[in-house]
């Protein structure tokens, strides 16, 4: 019997799946390629075109990047996807619509007498209410998602909380459309942050419009990586954080209180999110309790991409997602619509052929 | 009296790893817990710093029970522990990782002046001061554990085989800087499989067999035990 399984080996040997591997990949970007350059050759798009896409690629990147960076937080501290991370977002989202809605509803009388809404005739305060309602709120439901969740179920193997995290998901998303309705809602942006509005660049005989919403979104949430990268890099917080995430056991003994810095990665995830949320409304418009599902997957498709566990590869790994979703049908020639494929043929592709991710190093037993 | 353990148990699951162990240690003292491995000296000490929790019995401390008491809170009181394996966080620097061992700290200068102070005492974590904790040789992971550890000014070190894995040369090095580290004030309480070694710088000893003290007494003594020096002295 051991003779013929060695005669019939069915299983290949290690070196050769590996080849198989890069063979199979090599042959996809062959592929990819050729197809690029034919729809190239009939030049359908103009340099004006490309600009647009890449520049809202850029604009959702930088939101995808936020969320993401909610992903590896917590994956990097307790190994684990959380999963109900896209409903912190959405949260965020109805954090920054209520405080504009309620900001509209205030009548005072501007600079020249005329009657304006709050939210026209002070939209900095306005705006900078709306993020701090947004991640307030996102926040505290990542504390909550973690103290009920999550940390009852520490210890547990490992699929345990990842299968409570989808019923998070699912809890979340039901309680916002009991608590919201199922309608969709639209942001009011305060006027100087218009949607569809914004510079006017003359490209290849046509007008891109750099949108005011997206580059406010672009630049916020610049803004916020290089602020929690010096957080993570530079302060006690960050690094009890990344102590932690090296090693719970050696970290106790240095005297840190490993819960609390859990609750807190919780936290700075949840900020994060709901800082994406309002961006999502403000620069996207249309949104209802259901907002969070999709970037949510997508964010865990960049966390992924660029590493999962890995910081800066989550930012990465956003960016280009975004520049992918929204460049990639172009390039390729297929319907715009396929973008979503696009993105989750993209964290298939990486499992496959990569599932450290860019920047991730191999997963080691302890981690897998 | 600085600890006092009694009557300690403790369960992993089905397993009962301590069955009622009970010892002392007085201000100033080094005190050895020798024995095989899997005898519960590590369960005792992560007991002590409250990784694990006992089943029954109690750990008191200048007189004060600290079994229900945090780790992180363990760590403020002045029981630090070195842990088994150096477990020297990787990705960090050789400073970054006495700064964690700083942790419960916060003024700049205090923890500055004391990395100042542990440089003093291992000179080659000076020349690898930028180098990522995972790249340190053995002996230098060791050194820097114990280094990190002093960084929490310890006045009751819980070490768990300091010796293990490295070179007798490298052993000897290590047991001269723990008494010195004793002998400038620290309480030792040392967890050791190399039972010569351990016994030659403590003051006295216990000798852990299966969850349960079999045997205790002056170092010296326990040195010259018949039933010592046969089963962890290498024979008579």
């Amino acid at each position: 019997m051991e003779a013929l399984r060695k005669k019939f080996s069915l299983t290949l040997p290690q070196n050769s799946i590996r080849i198989i591997r890069i063979i199979a990949a090599l042959l996809l970007l062959a592929l990819i390629i050729v197809r690029a350059m034919d729809v190239a050759a009939k030049s359908q798009f103009g340099a004006d075109t490309w600009l647009r896409l890449s520049v809202s690629g850029l604009i959702i990147g930088g939101m995808y990047a936020l969320i993401a960076i909610g992903y590896t937080l917590v994956y990097g501290i307790l190994f684990m996807i959380n999963f109900a991370h896209g409903e912190v977002m959405m949260i965020g989202t109805f954090g920054g619509y209520f405080v504009f809605e309620a900001f509209n509803a205030i009548q005072v009388s501007g600079a020249d007498g005329n009657q304006l809404s709050f939210l026209n005739a002070y939209p900095v305060i306005a705006i900078l209410l709306a993020f701090l309602a947004g991640m307030t709120i996102a926040a505290l439901s990542g504390l909550f998602l973690e103290k009920f969740a999550y940390r009852p179920l520490r210890g547990a193997p490992r699929l345990v909380p990842l299968i409570s995290a989808i019923g998070a998901s699912i809890f979340l998303q039901n309680a916002g459309q009991l608590l919201f309705g199922p309608q969709r809602r639209q942001y009011i942006n305060p006027v100087v942050l218009d949607r569809g509005i914004g510079w006017n660049l003359e490209v290849a005989g046509s007008t891109v419009v750099l949108t005011y919403t997206g580059i406010f979104s672009l630049i916020l949430s610049a803004i916020l990586m290089v602020g929690l990268y010096l957080l993570v890099q530079r302060t006690k917080l960050g690094r009890a954080m990344r102590a932690v995430a090296q090693d719970k056991k050696t970290a106790a003994l240095m005297g840190i209180n490993v819960d609390q810095i859990i609750s807190r990665t919780f936290v700075i995830s949840g900020a994060l999110a709901g800082a994406a949320g309002v961006m999502w409304g403000i620069h996207n418009g249309l949104f209802n309790y259901y907002v969070g599902f999709l970037p949510g997957i997508k964010a865990f498709t960049a966390a992924v991409l660029g590493g999962i566990g890995n910081i800066p590869g989550a930012m990465l790994g956003g960016m280009f997602l975004g520049i992918v979703e929204s460049v990639g049908p172009a390039v390729l020639g297929i319907d715009f619509q396929l973008k979503d494929v696009l993105a989750f043929t993209i964290l298939i592709l990486v499992l496959i052929f990569r599932p450290s991710g860019i920047l991730g190093e191999a997963l080691t037993e302890e981690k897998v | 009296m600085m600890l006092e353990v009694e009557n300690l148990n403790v369960h992993y699951g089905a397993i009962h790893a301590l069955k009622g162990v009970s010892f002392h240690l007085e201000e100033g003292e080094i005190v050895a817990l020798i024995g095989a491995n899997g005898a519960g000296k590590s369960t005792t000490l992560n007991t002590i710093s409250r990784l694990n929790k006992p089943t029954a019995g109690d750990i008191r401390y200048r007189g004060v029970s600290i079994v229900e008491t945090p780790p992180q809170d363990i760590v403020t009181k002045g029981i630090v522990q070195v842990p088994e394996g150096r477990r020297i966080f990787p990705k960090m620097t050789v400073v970054e990782n006495l700064e964690m061992g700083a942790y419960i700290f916060s003024d700049r200068q205090r923890i500055e002046a004391d990395i100042e102070m542990v440089f003093g005492k291992f000179p080659r974590l000076r020349e690898r001061r930028k180098q990522l904790g995972g790249t340190l040789s053995g002996g230098e992971q060791q050194m820097l554990a114990i280094a990190r550890g002093l960084m929490a000014r310890p006045q009751l070190l819980l070490l768990d085989e300091p010796s293990m894995g490295l070179a007798p040369i490298i052993v000897e090095q290590i047991f001269d800087i723990i008494s010195e580290i004793n002998q400038q004030g620290t309480s030792i309480l040392l967890v050791e499989q190399n039972a010569q070694m351990a016994l030659s710088i403590a003051d006295r000893g216990y000798v852990f067999e299966t969850g349960k003290i079999v045997l205790e007494g002056d170092a010296g003594d326990l040195l010259e035990d018949p039933m010592v020096k046969e089963a962890y002295l290498g024979g008579g």
